[in-house]
């Protein structure tokens, strides 16, 4: 019970009081960290049924559309990313030890790769433009049809790989956005000292949530790049 | 009867801070469930105002009140506000938010402030949709279809997809903070198979919530980023697939009808259980037959695709599959059925609404089934056959249930009783123009009248016009307990901690309650529903 | 959720692997396999997913059953969503 004299010494300011105790505020925001990720699952989930339906459909639009990214720059970013989920799981254990001063370089490096990530993103997106391969108006597959004439290319559908490359590639870079600035909060907050082994709910949920849009890259870095680098014959 | 009490007034959640701020910067869950009952009954009357358009037009077979496209934006608009912002929300961030912590003897849910969140979420999407409404507006029916949501329309569909994208999140902040709490935060002794069915209910609500709404926002954001930004995805110039768009928008929107009922369906076990005093029949069957449908109701949505040409084989599979998920809402009403059998039972305005419930989510649900086969499905899809069925389930069913459920629990909530007999009253009045208003449009749909048209052949007036009649008296219906809920609150006779002699840890906290629920963290050492040890109260509470 | 501390020798492990294996990804897909490319592409991908899943996310080393539960969930409920779809995509050539 919350009135019993334990109970009241034991806990900091970040003790919440509806909860009984802090093992039980742990355990609802992880759990409640989970389920958002699971509703982020099924969030992602609608563009990977798109693309499913589509790809069936176009293939070699598609396959053409994949080769025309950089899969250096693509295979670069994925690195990143795992680099950056190193810098997340050695922060959260350094929050367990502690560590404050490891804790808050860790943070900084992961967020560092963020930042990296998105810049090469933004490159690539770059080129897509010059390449006129934005959907829409401004669309020209003219490149694409004559560098694969082994295939036949109809560029009204290799629209629909483009707008998923943009649809996907922009929601996971907009939640990377996210992921940076939560991980700017909890840099600030590593900062003045606030996690340590008593309390480190926060690094360790918001390491959940960046782990989770590694995961979403893991996946599209080959379903969108890898799709046909077969030589051409 | 006395109007003001005696002794000095005990500290509650509703005294314990007065002022605006006290209001809405609250995260007290009893608080914010006030705010959403403040909000929805708002958008319940946008939405009825533009349902008593669509009755006044179809008053007559010519096309005379309205413009053909205004009538476009009529139906469309009733659909996603009476929806997203009334159905939806309803029960669960009225209801469950203020009874969910208190059944399972918590001091709050989870997350105190995400619960606010989610009500700020609410607000700002009903603040766009409200603008969206005097801009223009939005015909492309509730549904979005695509190719004209993306390509065609000239009213305001991204910034009503932008609205329901927001009060998706709210919605999906509901449930997660429902699910957390559920499996943390139960009292000691609270065990899953103690649990009120209220709590299972809208534990399977949850999980709808959950796992379908993110499909509707990546849906309704691949519409938005199609219609601004040219994107090719459902465009069939460009080899886009329409039918994807369905698929996607059917995979939240049927299991959505289930986070509209199922809840009800919590409500209905607890008004059966207590004005019959009986322990409902089949515990067991009735809690596992809600999250059955919470995972069927995600296997069949493409019954809304029957004629839009999906494959026949798939056609077949949801259709079986659209049977099977009647059976755990049947096994329900076999149980509530069965729990009124030689129970002692008490005419009052909840058990009004619950029999009225009863009677008719059983027509909506039968008549689902007429739907889920292909062969009737053919003739009557697009007809008023689908509004009669959806109205039935939706108004007779979840409406009733949030009714009985308001009334059951208004003495908690307000430390105050209602008067009964306007109660029963307005009961009555809804269940007679419900039935007057939708009956039929079960038979014109069967003779052909098509859904979303604003002129209709002569023949059909009769049928219309009986309906339009039935509307009014809903209307009333309705009217009246906004009317007298609000009288109560200050001329009300004072409820006692448990006037209805009921079950569950709600009735013993006083009412209305403090702000942290409970003086002491109870702890459960009974079964449910034990109506056997809980004496029923000396009269059943009427005022005057 | 689990209390005890992670040596940073297994993290390391795990990152070595995780980079490892996107090397080998990217490098397969020059290769013909016909068909399977696209399978290798995914396996490869999910044991990464797993890899970040069961070590980076701790879920090999919880107690808490309902973690992995409410993972496989949504995971299925995805599936759900792709197979049934696909049952009327794939059939629709057949009538």
């Amino acid at each position: 019970m919350n009135d019993s004299p334990v109970a009241v010494e034991q806990h900091g300011p970040e003790h919440l009081h509806h909860f009984v105790d802090a093992e039980q505020q742990r355990d609802a925001a992880s759990l409640g960290m989970w389920l958002f990720l699971a509703t982020e699952i099924m969030f992602f989930g609608g563009m990977f049924l798109a693309y499913l339906v589509y790809r069936s459909w176009y293939y070699n639009e598609f396959a053409a559309g994949s080769r025309s990214l950089d899969i250096y720059l693509g295979t670069i970013n994925t690195a990143v990313l795992i680099c950056s989920s190193l810098t997340v799981a050695l922060g959260v254990r350094a929050a367990q030890m502690g560590n404050r001063k490891l804790l808050v370089i860790l943070l900084l490096l992961t967020i560092a790769f963020g930042f990296a990530f998105l810049a090469i993103k933004g490159v690539e997106w770059y080129q897509k433009y010059e390449e006129h391969h934005i959907p829409g108006r401004t669309f020209n597959a003219d490149d694409l049809v004559r560098d694969y004439p082994q295939i036949h290319i109809d560029q009204r559908p290799e629209q629909i790989y483009f707008s998923l490359y943009f649809a996907m590639t922009g929601l996971h870079a907009l939640h990377m956005i996210i992921g940076v600035g939560i991980f700017v909060f909890l840099t600030y907050h590593a900062w003045k000292g606030r996690y340590g082994p008593k309390y480190y709910t926060p690094v360790e949920i918001g390491g959940l949530y960046w782990h989770f849009v590694d995961i979403v890259w893991i996946y599209l870095f080959p379903l969108l790049y890898l799709i046909d680098r077969k030589p051409l014959r | 009867m006395a109007t003001v009490a005696i002794t000095a007034e005990r500290e509650h959640y509703l005294n314990e801070e007065y002022g605006i701020r006290s209001w809405l910067l609250t995260t007290d869950h009893k608080r914010i469930a006030l705010l959403y009952l403040t909000s929805i009954t708002f958008f319940f009357f946008i939405g009825g105002f533009f349902a008593l358009l669509i009755r006044l037009e179809l008053l007559t077979p010519a096309g005379d009140l309205v413009l053909a496209d205004t009538y476009n934006k009529l139906f469309s608009m009733h659909g996603q506000v009476m929806i997203f912002f009334f159905l939806i929300p309803s029960i669960p961030a009225v209801l469950g938010n203020f009874l969910v912590p208190l059944m399972i003897g918590a001091k709050d849910l989870a997350f105190p402030r995400i619960n606010l969140l989610s009500w700020y979420l609410y607000i700002i999407a009903g603040l766009i949709y409200i603008h969206c409404i005097v801009t223009g507006g939005v015909d492309t029916g509730w549904t979005f279809y695509t190719p004209f949501s993306t390509a065609f329309s000239n009213t305001r569909v991204i910034e009503a997809g932008i609205a329901i994208f927001i009060v998706g999140f709210s919605s999906i902040l509901t449930g997660l903070n429902f699910v957390v709490t559920i499996h943390r935060m139960r009292a000691p002794g609270m065990t899953w198979s103690r649990l009120p069915l209220f709590i299972w209910a809208h534990y399977a609500t949850s999980i709808i919530q959950l796992l379908g709404t993110p499909v509707l926002a990546i849906t309704l954001l691949l519409v938005i980023f199609e219609r601004a930004f040219n994107l090719g995805i459902f465009d069939p110039t460009r080899g886009g697939d329409p039918l994807l768009f369905q698929h996607l928008f059917w995979f939240y929107s049927h299991p959505a009808v289930y986070i509209m009922i199922l809840p009800a369906m919590g409500v209905e076990s607890e008004l059966i259980a207590c004005f019959a005093r009986k322990r409902p029949f089949g515990y067991n069957f009735i809690a596992m037959s809600s999250i059955a449908i919470a995972v069927f109701g995600f296997l069949v949505w493409a019954h809304h695709m029957f004629t839009a040409g999906i494959s026949l084989y798939s056609a077949l599979i949801f259709s079986i599959l659209s049977y099977l998920v009647a059976v755990p809402s049947a096994i329900k009403v076999f149980n509530w059925t069965a729990t009124m059998y030689k129970g002692s039972i008490s005419f009052t305005t909840p058990m009004l609404y619950a029999f009225g419930f009863i009677g008719l989510f059983t027509m909506g649900g039968l008549t689902g089934l007429f739907l889920a086969c292909l062969g009737i499905d053919v003739h009557v899809h697009d007809t008023y056959f689908v509004i009669a069925h959806f109205h039935y389930i939706m108004v007779g069913g979840a409406v009733m249930g949030y009714l009985g459920g308001l009334h059951f629990w208004w003495p908690k909530i307000s430390g105050r009783m209602y008067p009964e007999s306007w109660g029963r009253l307005a009961a009555l009045l809804v269940f007679a123009g419900f039935n007057l208003t939708f009956f039929p449009q079960f038979i014109l749909g069967y003779m052909g009248m098509p859904r979303r048209y604003w002129q209709y052949p002569p023949e059909f007036q009769v049928l219309n016009v009986l309906s339009t009649a039935g509307s009014t008296i809903l209307a009333v219906g309705y009217v009246l307990p906004m009317v007298y809920f609000l009288w109560s609150m200050r001329y009300g006779k004072i409820a006692s901690d448990n006037p209805w002699g009921a079950a569950g840890l709600e009735w013993q906290t006083p009412s209305p309650p403090p702000t942290f629920n409970f003086d002491q963290t109870p702890e459960v050492t009974w079964e449910a529903y034990n109506y056997e040890e809980i004496p029923a109260p000396a009269e059943v509470p009427v005022e005057r | 959720m689990s209390e005890h501390v992670m040596s940073s020798k297994m993290y390391y492990t795990i990152w070595i692997a995780l980079l490892c294996l996107t090397v080998i990804t990217a490098a397969v897909s020059f290769v013909d396999l016909g068909r399977f490319n696209t399978v290798v592409a995914l396996v490869i991908a999910t044991f990464k997913a797993l890899l970040v899943v069961l070590f980076f996310m701790h879920v090999k080393y919880t107690s808490e059953r309902l973690t992995k539960i409410v993972i496989v969930a949504a995971i299925f409920w995805l599936f759900l969503l792709l197979a049934l779809s696909m049952a009327d995509y794939g059939t629709r050539h057949l009538i």
